[in-house]
């Protein structure tokens, strides 16, 4: 045998060819991108109402002007969505968990359960913000109790744990039943069951899951602007009817962009790693 | 037979009226036609049952004037309805003037072109009965206290901080529908609007509606004028402004304000 007395380090012929294939498909990838880039920057300004567009879109003066408020009323975006992002969570657990009640006395709990999820993952966010954040509120309660703080972020809570409570639902399901089958055997209650067995491996079954409904609920906290609080939507609107401009728009979706991109990229990574596991 | 004669006949009047003027020829954006948007809905005063045609309600009635002075017959007119961001988007506009109680200001000036103001107006300050009465008089420090609301794409969230730096945060609405819901369910105290679109609201859509009072238009930095918006740079600019500074020589302007505004005096003024 000739091979056998090459030293293990130099590589075998298939793995040069391999090499040589990467090389050239980076090589390709590398061009094309750069073609596409190169058009689009070349192209793009060509277009008769280029400037017309530049100006009313990507104006730097108006940029520089509005983008300290927009972020200042970002942090409004951000308080909404930390005290809101826990009680979905919470009450996503319950509605799932109502959901698969199988005691017949509590089935009233299930009903409800499912008659929740059917009604709030079927309505539009917005009209739900407008319900309850404007409608609640004209029952005449009295203040503090009827700030669309309250209620616009009742509204999220609502729409978003109904669809939290379906994705924790089918991580329940992900389960195989011998696993509750084995937990019962060996004496834990159905509660304990759950607890302990069921839901710590459904639960991390659908973070990745869960993680993109933290980037959606991250984008339609803006939607409760809809009823009165100045956000970093809102405060874009004044802006631009202040001057008649969409710049400021631009620079709440670099904002926006600034949280969610690495968001998505942390949510992608989870899902990696779990397929990883799997394998 | 009779439809041709119609046509022949509008295509006459439309031609004679377009033939005596000089200045708007081959600059409207159909020939011999002028056309005008106006916001949908259209709002009382500004315009009567949605309906622009009718000539009914202060933009409307000002518009055809308008319309007239440049050299337009009534029935060379049509309408449009655009809304504010379709209004200021870049590229082609589908409108000769808009008239939507665009205010002008300098920085909108920058993007696209205002004519002369046809109506200066004060702002006023639309309450609920329960309110008004509570805070009786109505100082500058009696109003700091109030929750505060205002449309988002008006000029009244911006004065709403300059001139009254209320103490709470201001909530601020897409469109006076909502402002008022807001009104409504107690969530705010008081808004701010034009003091035209303040009358209406507090008679018609507010229940136990008040005005608690005025701004002059000085109190303001920008005096709240509004104008017809056109796309920047409109060749029709000075047509346009010819004509409302003639209607506002002759009288006319002050003659249809007088017609659809009059029950704009008479509300107390805010020191």
């Amino acid at each position: 045998m000739t091979m056998s007395g090459e030293p293990p380090a130099m590589p075998g012929r298939r793995a040069q060819f391999e090499a040589a294939q990467r090389r050239r498909s980076m090589w390709v990838a590398g061009v094309s991108t750069t073609l596409v880039l190169v058009a689009i920057l070349v192209l793009v300004p060509l277009a008769p109402g280029w400037e017309a567009v530049k100006k009313s879109f990507f104006n730097g003066g108006v940029f520089t002007k509005t983008f300290p408020g927009l972020l200042n009323a970002f942090l409004l975006d951000i308080a909404i969505f930390a005290w809101c992002a826990p009680l979905i969570a919470l009450l996503g657990l319950f509605v799932a968990i109502c959901r698969d009640i199988q005691r017949p006395a509590l089935y009233p709990l299930r009903l409800f359960a499912t008659v929740y999820t059917d009604v709030f993952r079927g309505l539009p966010v917005i009209l739900v913000i407008y319900l309850v954040g404007f409608g609640v509120p004209g029952l005449g309660l009295p203040r503090p109790w009827n700030s669309p703080y309250i209620w616009g972020s009742l509204a999220l809570i609502l729409v978003y744990a109904a669809y939290v409570a379906e994705v924790i639902r089918s991580g329940i399901g992900s389960i195989h039943k011998s696993q509750s089958s084995a937990a019962l055997s060996l004496g834990l209650s159905g509660a304990d069951t759950m607890r302990y067995v069921i839901l710590p491996q459904a639960l991390r079954n659908v973070l990745p899951a869960n993680m993109n409904l933290v980037v959606a609920l991250q984008k339609d906290v803006a939607l409760l602007s809809f009823v009165g609080p100045v956000e970093i939507f809102r405060q874009a609107g004044v802006y631009k009817s202040l001057y008649a401009n969409f710049t400021p728009y631009v620079g709440a979706a670099v904002i926006f962009l600034a949280i969610t991109i690495p968001m998505t990229r942390f949510a992608d990574h989870l899902m990696n790693k779990r397929r990883k596991q799997e394998q | 037979m009779k439809k041709v004669l119609t046509i022949m006949c509008a295509s006459l009047v439309g031609s004679a009226a377009y033939a005596a003027d000089n200045c708007a020829a081959g600059k409207t954006l159909n020939e011999g036609v002028l056309t005008i948007a106006t916001g949908n809905p259209a709002y009382y005063p500004w315009v009567m049952d949605d309906a622009p045609e009718s000539k009914n309600g202060f933009e409307a009635a000002v518009a055809y004037a308008i319309a007239n002075e440049m050299g337009f017959a009534d029935d060379a007119v049509t309408w449009v309805r655009t809304s504010f961001d379709e209004a200021i988007q870049p590229g082609e506009k589908n409108f000769d003037f808009n008239m939507q109680q665009y205010s002008i200001t300098p920085e909108r000036e920058e993007m696209v072109d205002f004519s002369l103001p046809y109506y200066s107006s004060a702002m006023a300050v639309l309450t609920t009965q329960s309110v008004a009465d509570k805070v009786g008089a109505p100082t500058l420090d009696a109003l700091k206290g109030l929750v505060w609301g205002a449309g988002a794409s008006h000029t009244g969230a911006s004065m709403v901080g300059e001139v009254i730096s209320p103490e709470n945060d201001v909530l601020l609405y897409n469109d006076n529908t909502d402002v008022t819901a807001a009104l409504q369910a107690n969530q705010i105290d008081a808004a701010l609007f034009d003091l035209p679109t303040a009358l209406y609201l507090s008679a018609v859509v507010v229940e136990n509606g008040a005005l608690l009072g005025q701004f002059p238009a000085e109190r303001s930095d920008n005096p709240d004028q509004f104008g017809a918006l056109m796309a920047d740079g409109s060749a029709l600019k000075p047509c346009v402004d010819e004509a409302i500074q003639a209607l506002t020589d002759s009288g006319k302007l002050a003659e249809i304000e007088a017609e659809w505004l009059q029950a704009a005096t008479g509300v107390p003024v805010i020191e």
